[in-house]
């Protein structure tokens, strides 16, 4: 009992002293470093497999090996089941393109009927628009899939890009809405008192204004279309349409076990442009996600 | 297609006007409203034609297909057969699908609110103000912009297999459970990491929400000599619970359409697409299965649409509780 209580009455000071000795800050950054070195685990971890022999990829616990190799990566030059890998890279590009493109046109048009237009009919829309935000999306997979078959458009990229090119992706349109109400009404109204008609408003003021949630959501979409993994897998048959996300999955299934270390090494590979667009534009992503939500 | 970063950042998902400000400074409209109001339908409707081509061809159109194809016994090949409801009692009474609802159930159940809870504290952490915070944030949201990737998945197959990372670790505390990827019981919860490694969607639109709650509030309780505990459940708490009920909407609703990661960590190809007996057979994996390996389109469809109804059953009871805990600042409590 009397330990007890004396040990609450020491614990604050004792804290009290260690929190002199080391200040707060001190111990703000070592928690935090802490934490990160977790979370950024696995990604070393695949850095530092992809130099190691395959045999001690899993069973080794060093990081990074003592005497590293780069035939994971010279053995990629190889292609996959005789497809060259730059195949790949190149239908994820054209995909993630294309699909940037595709956005940008569709979502920011819509947005700006949704902002700047007094139509009839628009809240009514607007709450479809919604609705479909959080619709879940293999409702839509097998009734899609079996329209496109009808369409003889399986093993095209048309099922995949079709739906960015008519704003079905609806969270960019929220996102563009919420950025052009909050643009001020008195250029587009003295742009109007002008003469100007809504094409030119939309394009010569709303849209620069626009750029940063422009700027998100090309960023997003391609970084979207990259990771897409479900899409390709149900519309693309042929090998040499196959997007990178298809073409991992298809080394893995092939030759994962034969030639671990290649598959580490590809699976870095593949996500160098996402980690690349991350650290080019990381302020937008973040911001652009975090501000345009909250009502200004 | 990509549900990867599908991360909506709005505090508020009430659909209303978009454009709710015409008070009193709203210009007098101009004679020949008519005319005027007719050309600004027509604008309105050229602008929005693309969204509503889209919204007929792929999502109205399809969804109705979808509703006729649940009712219908249809493989693709022959013309879809009407069935009554075959489809439902079939996947009633399949084990493999009452499987599959419970792994998704116990991966929403315990992956959301875990990750949700991570995002919150690191929020926290980082809502202090200290140097280097920026890049703080960047880090801790990388894994959200990847993780939807084959390679991670891979990865993620590898650091949870036998005799890895996350085996020998567990033997350090004397567990000795061996990978998980490779335990039909254990394999969820390496997909249950994989998601909470992904906590830095959530914890940006914290971030964004705690900046908004006014210094004043604290600086008050502080005269009141509140305790930091206390502070953060009746001030904190309370301020970011819009932002809270949008993260934990969206979250949930993920969280019941994992696909990609359960069919690569699973292993995915053939009769055992995911995982070690079935372990990692979530819902959408065995609607793939059932529909695109089976070639049972109908089948499929039924399930798709029972997906829907417990997500749209999910997102009501969310939405009737939000009254009772999710204050928002005009006419909020």
């Amino acid at each position: 009992m009397t330990a007890q209580a004396t040990d609450i009455t020491r614990a604050p000071s004792a804290k009290g002293a260690l929190r002199r000795r080391l200040p707060g800050s001190l111990a703000w950054h070592i928690g935090a470093l802490a934490l990160l070195a977790v979370i950024l685990y696995p990604v070393v971890w695949v850095v530092g497999g992809s130099f190691k022999r395959s045999e001690d990829i899993v069973g080794s616990l060093d990081l990074f090996p003592a005497d590293p190799i780069v035939s994971n990566y010279t053995s990629l030059t190889d292609g996959i089941a005789d497809i060259p890998i730059s195949t790949f890279f190149f239908n994820s590009l054209f995909l993630a393109v294309g699909s940037v493109i595709g956005i940008l046109v569709s979502c920011s048009l819509t947005a700006y009927a949704f902002a700047k237009i007094r139509f009839a009919g628009r809240n009514l829309l607007f709450t479809l628009m919604i609705g479909t935000l959080l619709l879940p999306y293999h409702v839509l997979l097998i009734p899609q899939y079996v329209l496109f078959r009808n369409l003889d458009m399986i093993n095209t990229y048309t099922p995949l890009l079709l739906g960015k090119y008519l704003a079905t992706e609806a969270f960019f349109v929220f996102l563009m809405v919420q950025f052009m109400r909050n643009l001020p009404r008195e250029l587009d109204e003295a742009a109007r008192l002008d003469g100007c008609g809504h094409l030119r408003i939309y394009w010569s003021i709303v849209l620069p204004l626009c750029r940063p949630a422009l700027i998100t959501s090309a960023i997003f979409t391609f970084i979207n279309a990259w990771n897409d993994f479900m899409g390709p897998l149900i519309y693309l048959n042929e090998p040499g349409k196959y997007t990178v996300s298809l073409g991992l999955k298809m080394f893995v299934d092939q030759e994962g076990l034969a030639n671990y270390g290649g598959m580490i090494a590809m699976s870095l590979v593949a996500l160098l442009p996402v980690l690349a667009f991350f650290l080019a534009f990381q302020r937008y992503l973040i911001d652009g996600m975090a501000t345009s939500g909250l009502k200004g | 297609m990509g549900t990867a970063v599908t991360h909506a950042p709005a505090t508020e998902v009430r659909a209303k006007d978009p454009e709710p400000r015409h008070g009193p400074g709203t210009p007098p409209r101009p004679a020949g409203l008519k005319r005027r109001g007719r050309r600004e339908n027509l604008a309105g409707y050229l602008f929005m034609s693309p969204w509503i081509a889209g919204f007929l061809l792929l999502t109205a159109g399809p969804m109705a297909a979808s509703l006729y194809f649940a009712f219908t016994d249809y493989n693709l090949f022959d013309a879809p057969r009407w069935i009554g409801l075959d489809n439902f009692s079939e996947m009633f009474g399949d084990p493999r699908w009452r499987h599959s609802v419970r792994v998704t159930l116990w991966y929403v159940v315990v992956g959301t609110p875990v990750k949700l809870l991570v995002a919150l504290g690191v929020a926290l952490l980082l809502a202090q103000k200290r140097r280097g915070q920026a890049f703080y944030r960047a880090a801790f949201y990388a894994p959200s912009l990847i993780g939807a990737s084959v390679s991670v998945a891979i990865v993620w197959k590898a650091i949870f297999s036998d005799d890895a990372v996350v085996d020998r670790t567990q033997r350090v505390f004397g567990i000795d459970a061996g990978g998980w990827t490779g335990d039909p019981d254990l394999i969820i919860y390496s997909l249950v990491a994989l998601t909470v490694w992904q906590f830095g969607a959530p914890m940006v639109i914290f971030l964004a929400g705690l900046k908004q709650v006014p210094r004043e509030l604290y600086e008050a309780a502080d005269v009141d000599g509140a305790g930091r505990l206390r502070q953060f459940w009746n001030i904190t708490l309370p301020m970011i619970s819009p932002v809270l009920f949008f993260n934990v909407l969206l979250e949930t609703i993920h969280s019941f359409q994992i696909f990609s990661s359960a069919y690569i960590v699973g292993g995915g190809a053939g009769g055992n697409a995911c995982g070690p007996a079935d372990g990692s057979m979530v819902y959408t994996c065995y609607l793939y299965v059932q529909g695109f390996e089976n070639s049972r389109m109908g089948l499929a469809s039924a399930m798709a649409w029972m997906l829907l109804v417990a997500v749209a059953l999910v997102t009501a009871v969310l939405f009737w509780s939000q009254k009772r805990w999710v204050h928002y600042e005009e006419g909020g409590r």
